[in-house]
């Protein structure tokens, strides 16, 4: 038995998906010649969900619960706890809503600002329906009844070190305001295993000396969190929440409103960590 | 009840919309030598038959016998004499110079000294509409852009390029106008890139073999064909429009699909080499690329053209694919 083989078998078997016929039933909103507003294209999206579906499948063998809360239809917002210093969890959500559910979900992640300076990035992000995280671009995605995602913590959750694992950072306060705006439902999301994809430590003097939020640092060889080890990912879509009130409403009304979201996806963490076995299967 | 008789109808005047309301008959049309201004002028005098006078320091040969024409300079007192008659209705001004290869003090001067005097002309003598044509580049290019900025967002074209800043000062200037001369009905038009057979920067772009592009940039962009720039100018003139609009043509689209659909062989350039690479091949003639339009190829710079839908009742009539290939249209 070769090591290829010995790998399959610790990888256990994997299920069939239909890409080509997912990615047909997606609703994009594309013209004559096949993009949408923001530059999302079928034809990439198909490609990414190649990529997306072997690291969902086969490297981090995720499993996805609450299936049946993602809606099939209709503007929601996901919002997730972020972590492992690469924006992996967010393409294991995207993924797990377009292959688990009976009609795929395409999501639309917020990107940093940054990306869109990032030779490559920049329009292959686009082009796979991510988008730069302006309050304006949500605001509009979810008026065309589109799915997008959200990381409250933002950098500060992608960067925490290892010994702040499963531990929420201080959520932002803008995707209540869209979402009461907008009244579009809330689906918590807890993403288990990112966490430990890049158990890192923040070494703060690097991080001044670069003028970079955090300089995060990996006992492992190249030292620096270029890829993810292979763990295992399990994503939990909670019940969808819904939220009236005034948008400009005083930050302690918004403050508490956040509180129940956050502290509901936290739950969701720890359940998820009593169901867990180990970390890497 | 009443048979419809001794109702005055539209008929006579020559719409059915909004009958009652006077006409603009006599239009003032500045840089009308260009082919964006000779496309604008046709479209009012020739189809909707309004009367035209063109300002222009450069002569405009074969116009029509009845277009009056004045090669003059915007600061002088002849451009003054042409609005001291006091029977202007309407000041289009299209005539923003932005010449790459001109001196950039003599552009400068031109643009907001010229822009300035017209606008006391429009004032002391009275006349009741201004339309200004600005350009949707003058919010810049910027990675933190939304994908469709609105009117009220910031003009930061100058920030990185400096070049751009005639642009910005001249809406600047309209804008204030807007405000401050009540009496006026001033519309500020920010169209996207027009295309067309004109000699602009993203028309000259679009029509180069082997255009430049940068390597791993592919913004969406927006492009408006002239005719359809030259529409939105008309309903403009309407009265009762005031306000800054921005201007929308069919769609979005990624560069490399434009330059796809036009046939091209676009030239990869990584980005940080780009901009020497150009200003050499600019001031060796090479390349008629102005290298301050360089962000315009690396970031999105689109606009939301809702307002003009919904205030100005403007909707573009090209298609997509006929307003991108309408740059091969050149004569």
């Amino acid at each position: 038995m070769g090591w290829l083989d010995r790998l399959k078998q610790l990888r256990g078997p994997v299920p069939h998906d239909d890409i080509p016929g997912r990615t047909q039933a997606l609703v994009v909103r594309g013209n004559e010649f096949g993009f949408d507003e923001f530059g999302l294209s079928r034809d990439s999206v198909r490609t990414a969900a190649r990529l997306a579906r072997w690291l969902y499948r086969n490297y981090f063998r995720a499993s996805a619960f609450g299936i049946e809360h993602i809606p099939a239809q209709g503007r929601v917002l996901f919002v997730s706890n972020h972590s492992g210093q690469l924006p992996f969890d967010g393409l294991v959500i995207g993924a797990a809503t377009f292959l688990e559910p009976p009609q795929p979900r395409l999501v639309r992640s917020m990107v940093e600002y940054f990306v869109p300076s990032v030779p490559f990035a920049s329009y292959l992000f686009a082009r796979w329906g991510q988008i730069t995280g302006t309050p304006e671009n949500c605001r509009r995605l979810l008026a065309a009844e589109e799915a997008v995602l959200v990381f409250p913590e933002g950098a500060r959750g992608i960067s925490k070190p290892f010994s702040k694992r499963y531990q929420l950072a201080e959520f932002g306060k803008g995707f209540m305001r869209l979402a009461l705006e907008m009244q579009t439902p809330i689906v918590p999301v807890a993403v288990i295993g990112a966490e430990e994809q890049a158990p890192a430590v923040n070494v703060k003097p690097l991080a001044r000396l670069l003028g970079t939020p955090s300089f995060p640092v990996v006992p492992y060889p190249p030292f620096l969190p270029l890829l993810p080890l292979p763990v295992k990912y399990r994503v939990y879509f909670g019940e969808p929440m819904t939220f009236t009130g005034d948008p400009d409403d005083d930050e302690e009304v918004l403050d508490e409103k956040v509180k129940q979201v956050k502290n509901r996806i936290q739950s969701m963490i720890h359940l998820g960590l009593r169901e867990r076995q180990h970390v890497f299967w | 009840m009443s048979s419809g008789d001794g109702e005055p109808r539209g008929d006579e005047i020559g719409g059915p919309t909004e009958p009652t309301l006077p006409r603009l008959r006599k239009v003032v049309i500045t840089g009308i030598s260009g082919r964006l201004g000779r496309i604008v002028a046709r479209r009012l005098h020739h189809d909707l038959d309004y009367q035209i006078v063109g300002l222009d320091r450069r002569p405009m040969p074969g116009r029509p016998k009845d277009i009056e024409h004045h090669q003059v300079d915007l600061r002088s007192k002849k451009a003054r004499d042409v609005f001291r008659v006091g029977d202007v209705d309407a000041l289009v001004h299209l005539g923003v110079m932005h010449d790459p290869r001109a001196r950039p003090a003599e552009l400068y001067s031109w643009n907001i000294a010229g822009t300035t005097k017209l606008l006391e002309y429009c004032q002391a003598y009275r006349v009741p509409k201004v339309v200004l044509l600005s350009s949707a580049n003058v919010y810049g290019p910027r990675p933190d852009n939304p994908q469709f900025l609105t009117e009220d967002a910031p003009l930061l074209a100058a920030q990185r390029f400096p070049q751009m800043r005639d642009l910005v000062e001249i809406d600047h200037l309209v804008s204030t106008f807007l405000w401050r001369a009540a009496s006026v009905e001033t519309v500020i038009l920010r169209p996207v890139h027009i295309v067309g057979p004109v000699h602009n920067a993203p028309s000259n772009y679009l029509r180069i073999e082997r255009p430049p592009i940068l390597l791993g940039f592919d913004p969406m962009v927006q492009l408006i064909h002239v005719q359809d720039v030259a529409e939105a100018i008309v309903s403009a003139l309407a009265p009762n429009r005031r306000g800054i609009y921005n201007i929308v043509g069919p769609g979005e689209v990624p560069l490399s699909t434009v330059l796809q659909e036009l046939g091209r062989e676009p030239v990869a350039i990584p980005h940080p080499m780009a901009k020497p690479i150009l200003s050499l091949a600019f001031r060796l003639g090479f390349s008629s690329f102005p290298v301050a339009e360089l962000d315009f190829i690396r970031y999105v710079c689109m606009v939301d053209g809702r307002r003009a839908t919904a205030e100005l009742g403007f909707r573009p009539q090209f298609g997509l694919r006929e307003t991108i290939h309408a740059v091969d249209e050149l004569a």
